[in-house]
């Protein structure tokens, strides 16, 4: 038995090695910076690093408080990220109950592989192709010229580009929960349908009392770990899509820290924005989590 | 189950499949729309006339790229990039899980690491602390800052060791009686047991590393270094900028100054690998979403 257990160690140790450089690349990457939040509570110059800038408590905090920019920025990533987590699971919820009604498998494939090929274009992509398509003198104003219609500055008019946020986000992953949902659908038991039909259920009755019922439980699951991505508003596609006039209604915290960072150069206050925004998404990430396996015994590990 | 479909039923078909059709076209028209920019005539493109079809048919744009290198000088880089970075990626990737993918009563320190791991999920240093260690590490401007920074993703770990946790215990225990070591098992046993996740991983691995573009911007300080996406976004990004002040009668006037017809073939040349690679690999795609999603 002694000669196992040395074999034990001697295993270990290949398991431990397998794992260094995974950890060495996450401490460098993702553990350093998170050290370096400590800038968040200083008046941090970059010339004199970490441990010679200031210490200033939470005034950087108050600070960003105190910004109404901030605070429209709060408001702005709820509610789009709000929308695009419900319209993320209602419209492909609609489209995998429609396919599932096609007859024709062909159909039902070519819309299947067609509607999943935005889910990876980059928005860098996907960006310039909104422009040309929305622009002033882009291909959607000219439809609207000739049904004789006023050309409409989508992209740079607050009433408008909100709503093309959500619905260009909503569209380009419209595809991956189309298929997690009709990979459900198609999964119910076959019997429920058949003992529904002896009773006389029409196709209507059975997707209200079987379909539907059937895939709930996934769907509330994936609203709710959605919902715990409630700060996570699409820095990527807003940060390409973007402009002044348009701020008002689309900026975002991501964008906001940007901004302040990167473009005014207040290192501390936007890593104290950012912190803010990293401690309230983790609350909420943890609470969705929670219900989840409370309410669904869902794990992630 | 040949029964005669019911009036009620019948327009429902109908409706469903213009509703779906109009989905699907949504998605097409605009590739087909960018495509038949790229080969009109950029004065018929400037002037609107272009739909689905190229209007005095083309190729100067195309040209033009060839003649300018800027655009296919980020493609390289961009194609150094996807063959590094998945290699690098999908290598940290197995080496990570197959450990992570052990009980606690055969690797006694697992839930040590993978508390480690999992933290990096939930909570992050953020935009500006990354770019100062970035910058402290003189990573600024270097090609490695496209790959390290990304090159451990938790979540595709998690994936892998899910399903290296699907391979019969058996296997591992035959292998191990005869003497294997950890390595050999990973390498001899479990890698080829696992060539359908493998593949799925690498290519949304690739993928993503081909479309990423903000760390490119965000560390490169010169444009002859970004990877295409990159170059692409800093274009839009940087047309956005001089959009204040300016009417949307103003703005169209600039938009037609700066070329459709060449924006429009950057852009279709930037998705080929894309639709060259996503009809025949969908289904890995699809199983990958499968394997990611319904764990246990």
């Amino acid at each position: 038995m002694k000669a196992k257990t040395k074999n034990d160690l001697y295993q270990a140790k290949a398991l431990h090695i397998m794992l260094l450089p995974a950890v060495i690349l996450t401490l460098i990457f993702a553990y350093l910076p998170l050290g370096g939040i400590v800038m968040a509570f200083q008046e941090f110059k970059p010339l004199m690093g970490f441990i010679d800038s200031k210490w200033v408590g939470f005034e950087q905090f108050a600070y960003i408080f105190s910004m109404p920019s901030f605070w429209n920025a709060l408001r702005n990533t709820f509610i789009i990220a709000f929308f695009k987590i419900t319209l993320s699971i209602l419209v492909p919820l609609v489209l995998a109950l429609l396919l599932n009604e096609l007859i024709g498998q062909k159909f039902k494939r070519l819309v299947q592989t067609t509607i999943f090929i935005p889910y990876f274009f980059s928005w860098a992509i996907l960006g310039g192709m909104i422009i040309e398509i929305f622009a002033y003198d882009g291909a959607i104003n000219h439809f609207i010229n000739l049904l004789g219609g006023e050309s409409i500055p989508f992209l740079v008019s607050n009433d408008w580009f909100r709503e093309i946020i959500i619905g260009t986000d909503v569209w380009k992953g419209m595809g991956y929960n189309t298929v997690l949902f009709l990979a459900a659908i198609t999964n119910v038991d076959p019997t429920l349908y058949e003992a529904a039909m002896v009773d006389g259920a029409g196709r209507w009755k059975q997707l209200l009392k079987i379909t539907i019922p059937c895939i709930s439980g996934m769907v509330i699951l994936l609203t709710i770990l959605g919902l715990g991505g409630i700060l996570n508003a699409g820095f990527e596609q807003i940060f390409i899509l973007y402009n002044p006039i348009v701020e008002q209604t689309v900026d975002i915290i991501d964008t906001f820290v940007y901004r302040l960072g990167i473009i005014s150069t207040q290192y501390s206050a936007a890593a104290a924005a950012g912190l803010f925004k990293s401690i309230v998404s983790m609350v909420f990430v943890g609470v969705s989590y929670w219900i989840a396996y409370k309410t669904t015994d869902y794990r992630v590990f | 189950m040949k029964i005669k479909d019911s009036m009620s039923r019948k327009v429902f078909n109908v409706f469903n499949i213009v509703v779906l059709s109009l989905v699907t076209l949504s998605c097409v028209l605009p590739i087909l729309h960018i495509l038949a920019l790229s080969l009109s005539d950029s004065t018929a493109a400037a002037a609107g006339k272009v739909s689905f079809y190229p209007i005095n048919f083309s190729l100067e744009a195309y040209k033009y790229l060839i003649e300018k290198k800027d655009f296919f000088n980020s493609v390289g880089i961009s194609v150094l990039r996807v063959v590094i970075g998945s290699v690098i990626n999908m290598f940290l990737i197995v080496l990570t899980a197959y450990p992570l993918s052990k009980s606690s009563v055969n690797f006694k320190h697992r839930n040590k690491y993978m508390i480690f791991f999992a933290i990096t999920m939930f909570i992050g240093g953020g935009l500006i602390p990354t770019y100062m260690v970035i910058k402290s590490l003189n990573l600024l401007n270097s090609f490695w800052v496209l790959i390290l920074p990304g090159a451990v993703s938790i979540w595709n770990v998690i994936i892998m060791m899910n399903f290296f946790r699907g391979i019969p215990h058996a296997m591992e225990e035959a292998a191990a009686i005869d003497g294997a070591s950890h390595w050999q098992i990973l390498f001899q046993v479990f890698l080829p047991m696992s060539l359908p996740a493998l593949a799925s991983l690498l290519l949304f691995t690739m993928i993503g590393h081909w479309n990423s573009w903000f760390d490119g911007m965000f560390y490169m300080n010169s444009p002859e270094k970004y990877p295409m996406a990159t170059f692409l976004a800093t274009q839009i990004i940087n047309n956005n900028k001089n959009i204040t002040n300016m009417t949307p009668e103003q703005l169209a006037a600039m938009n037609a100054l700066s070329d459709k017809s060449i924006r429009s073939s950057q852009l279709f040349l930037s998705i080929i690998p894309i639709l060259i690679v996503y009809p025949f690999l969908q289904r890995f795609f699809i199983k990958g979403i499968v394997v990611g999603s319904v764990k246990e």
